[in-house]
């Protein structure tokens, strides 16, 4: 470890601290419906867009009403994306010539990219034409993160109101989160991306002739525009096989660095635009206390391993000062691949710069441990909010047992019906992830797929359920996913991970919507100090280490004391 | 639910239609124009010709040149469409080795690689990064140390005195942005390039 590696970690915090505001200021008017400075110039659109989709945006929707409506956008999201990918060798867009894409890989992408997970089976400049990337990728890229946000609006709206039967639109919240958020922000994003050197161009490859006369067919295509989606909308999936470490996705170090800062950019901003909602900023705050404490354990942990060389390689003469560099790039270096993947991994992002299967055994431990915890350390695009709140509510029930009281949160009751459906969507998780990955272990259609054997192989279906559930899409990437069972298996985790979240959040949403408010008293544990931080987070590790901790001790931790032992596989 | 049915339709199309088709192609325009060098790919050319991209590691092997890191590309094998053959720095198709840190396969490699490193520079420890693939396998640089480990390798295969090629390799470290963000790198195909034509 390096100072300069610790001031790379700092300075990123506090660019983090200081966009959380004015971020969640501005995601705030557009959960509310307040005029912001871009109304004048898009208002006129907005309406048009109702208009023509027979919206009314006043009306705002009881839960059912506006699960239903995600629901049947989802199927829809599904089709759009599933029939491009099918027809892709029949649309302009492909001067490649990238051939059919097979009906199980052309499943698994659509409900990949429609959960904002961005799992890829495929390598993308060997796999999708231009019109794939653009017309099916893209346009999910937005629409999903859209939907995220969209979710935690509505959620924290259930807690922001009083005696209400509606928790908003879905309609509206989507238009108005890609409108006024995403495309401007995207537009701006682009342009500083191509300005460091990734490529926008419909032209297809490059063919050099190298200077040492070899011949060097070099992939290209519109990459920008999709990368910065990418990384804001937290969805994760390259344009090219090797995601960000990619030189044209990513090619200098203030790239990378602003690529880290927007995965977090709108995830910060949501605990903010919660305080401003409920009423308090310091709630917010609290949560993004809890998240913070919890991203740097991670971060400090993670460049602690990986600055040390593997010993197995230093034996054999190899210089040892550089870190673990195999599966690194050297302009990002240890420091910044350290904190990518940590990054990548508290959200939902799973875009990565770095090959996580490369990295040392514990190193390789913390981001699937961020994953497992439940992607709340500040996470998705919303589904980090209302997935930490799934938590909060734990921590107050937990709170409300120690005194024998009913459990409050932001003068909301939590009763019977909030805890059963906290609970099923925080157990549906690792029931996905475990039970998947002892499924795959054991057939041969799951095994087969597995480049490493021993405990890493073990790791790396672990790895690939934790992060399809997760809605992540980063991987062990040794992993040879492009087959009907684990195209299959991987999509049914991607949709429960995402659904039975979701619908059971949007219930809760709607339940405590129709509470009554009620005024704090002595009684009430306070949820916006430290106390609050300190049992949250006690509640997230617990749940999470306590389920995966066995998981866990049979893929890295294993390997970790093989690896001390000298063992090779 | 059917009343869904309208608003899902018509907004899928919208934003098909919005952000699938008119923002990166309107963005293609703009890029083109403000940034034409490096909207089409920073390529680099010499004698009028196409040798590649700045951003793009190449394969180099002979030794006059500079190396690059080992690359962990591959390419469909032309006599068995099902397999794959190593082909280092393919970039029509990107990829880290995805070893395992206790891979057999790891340590043999490495220990092939050092030992050949070894011979060319007796006594002098290996750069990490020399001899570990990179993420992509398209790195296009090494680090300083890297590049100073080659000194002595290129000079002699150029009859030049190490220290021109050493004040070559100190004027091409990148440092880092601000003196903060990233680490210091050479770029080796930029490197290569003044390289050939410090020799004419």
């Amino acid at each position: 470890m390096t100072l300069n590696g610790w001031i790379q970690i700092a300075l990123f915090c506090a660019i983090v601290i200081a966009i959380t505001r004015p971020v969640g200021g501005f995601l705030a008017s557009l959960a509310t419906g307040s005029r912001n400075v871009l109304s004048p110039v898009l208002g006129p659109v907005e309406r048009a867009i109702y208009a023509a989709a027979g919206v009314k945006p006043t009306e705002s929707q009881h839960w059912t009403r506006y699960a239903t409506a995600m629901l049947v956008f989802k199927i829809f999201c599904f089709l759009f994306a599933y029939i491009i990918l099918r027809v892709q060798t029949h649309l302009p867009f492909n001067p490649a010539g990238q051939g059919e894409i097979t009906p199980d890989l052309a499943y698994n992408t659509a409900v990949s990219f429609l959960t904002n997970t961005n799992w890829q089976s495929y390598g993308g400049e060997s796999t999708m034409s231009y019109a794939s990337q653009m017309l099916a990728l893209t346009v999910q890229n937005f629409t999903s993160a859209a939907a995220g946000i969209a979710i935690a609006m509505a959620f924290v709206r259930g807690f922001a109101g009083r005696q209400m039967q509606g928790i908003g639109n879905f309609w509206v919240d989507l238009t108005r989160i890609t409108l006024y958020a995403l495309i401007p922000i995207c537009i701006v994003y682009t342009l500083v991306l191509v300005w460091q050197g990734v490529p926008q161009t419909l032209a297809g490859s490059i063919d050099a002739t190298t200077l040492e006369g070899a011949k060097q067919s070099i992939a290209i295509g519109p990459v920008a525009t999709q990368e910065a989606i990418k990384m804001l909308g937290t969805n994760g999936g390259g344009f090219f096989n090797a995601n960000s470490a990619h030189p044209f996705e990513n090619p200098t170090g203030l790239v990378d660095y602003l690529q880290i800062i927007s995965i977090f950019a709108l995830g910060a901003g949501l605990t903010n635009m919660f305080g401003r909602m409920v009423g308090n900023e310091r709630q917010g705050w609290a949560i993004f206390a809890a998240m913070g404490l919890l991203f740097l354990a991670g971060v400090a942990v993670l460049y602690g391993q990986e600055a040390h060389a593997n010993k197995l390689l230093t034996a054999l003469g190899m210089d040892g000062s550089m870190g673990n560099m195999e599966g690194k790039e050297v302009r990002f270096g240890i420091a910044g691949s350290a904190l990518f993947s940590t990054v990548t991994t508290d959200a939902s992002c799973g875009a990565v710069n770095s090959m996580i299967e490369s990295f040392l055994p514990l190193g390789g431990l913390i981001p699937m441990l961020n994953i497992m915890l439940g992607e709340i350390i500040f996470g998705g695009v919303g589904s980090g909010l209302y997935g930490f709140l799934l938590f909060a509510i734990v921590s107050v029930f937990v709170a409300g047992l120690m005194v024998g009281r009913t459990p409050e949160y932001l003068g909301k009751k939590i009763e019977a019906r909030e805890v059963k459906m906290t609970m099923l969507a925080i157990l549906c998780l690792p029931l996905v992830m475990l039970g998947f990955t002892a499924v795959a272990v054991v057939v041969d259609a799951g095994t087969s797929a597995l480049s490493a054997s021993g405990p890493h192989g073990f790791s790396e279906a672990l790895y690939a359920y934790v992060s399809a559930a997760g809605n992540n899409g980063s991987a062990f990437a040794g992993i040879s996913a492009n087959t009907p069972f684990w195209n299959t298996t991987l999509g049914i985790g991607m949709m429960i991970g995402r659904f039975f979240v979701i619908i059971p959040a949007l219930c809760i949403a709607g339940s405590v919507a129709a509470k009554k408010t009620v005024p704090p008293s002595s009684g009430t544990f306070p949820t916006d100090g430290a106390m609050f931080v300190g049992l949250s987070i006690g509640v997230i590790l617990i749940v999470g280490g306590l389920t995966f901790f066995p998981a866990l001790a049979l893929g890295p931790i294993v390997e970790h004391f093989a690896l001390a032992a000298g063992t090779t596989y | 639910m059917l009343s869904h049915l309208r608003p899902a339709i018509v907004l899928m199309v919208i934003f098909t239609l919005l952000t699938g088709l008119a923002y990166p192609l309107a963005m293609t325009g703009i890029a083109n124009l403000l940034f034409p060098a490096q909207a089409t790919g920073s390529q680099v050319e010499k004698d009028g010709k196409v040798i590649g991209s700045a951003l793009i590691g190449q394969n180099f092997t002979k030794p006059e040149y500079f190396h690059g890191r080992p690359s962990a590309t591959t390419d469909t094998d032309p006599n068995d469409s099902t397999k794959t053959i190593p082909a280092p720095y393919n970039a029509s198709n990107s990829s880290g080795s995805n070893l395992a840190p206790t891979a057999k396969a790891l340590v043999d490699r490495v220990k092939a690689d050092v030992e050949a490193l070894q011979a060319e520079n007796p006594g002098v420890p290996v750069p990490g990064d020399l001899v570990t693939t990179s993420a992509s396998g398209l790195d296009p640089d090494i680090s300083p140390e890297a590049a100073r480990f080659q000194i002595k390798r290129v000079a002699k295969a150029r009859n030049l005195p190490e220290a021109t090629v050493a004040a070559l390799v100190d004027s091409h470290i990148e440092g880092r942005l601000f003196g903060l963000i990233g680490e210091p790198h050479v770029n080796v195909l930029a490197l290569n390039m003044a390289l050939d034509a410090a020799g004419k």
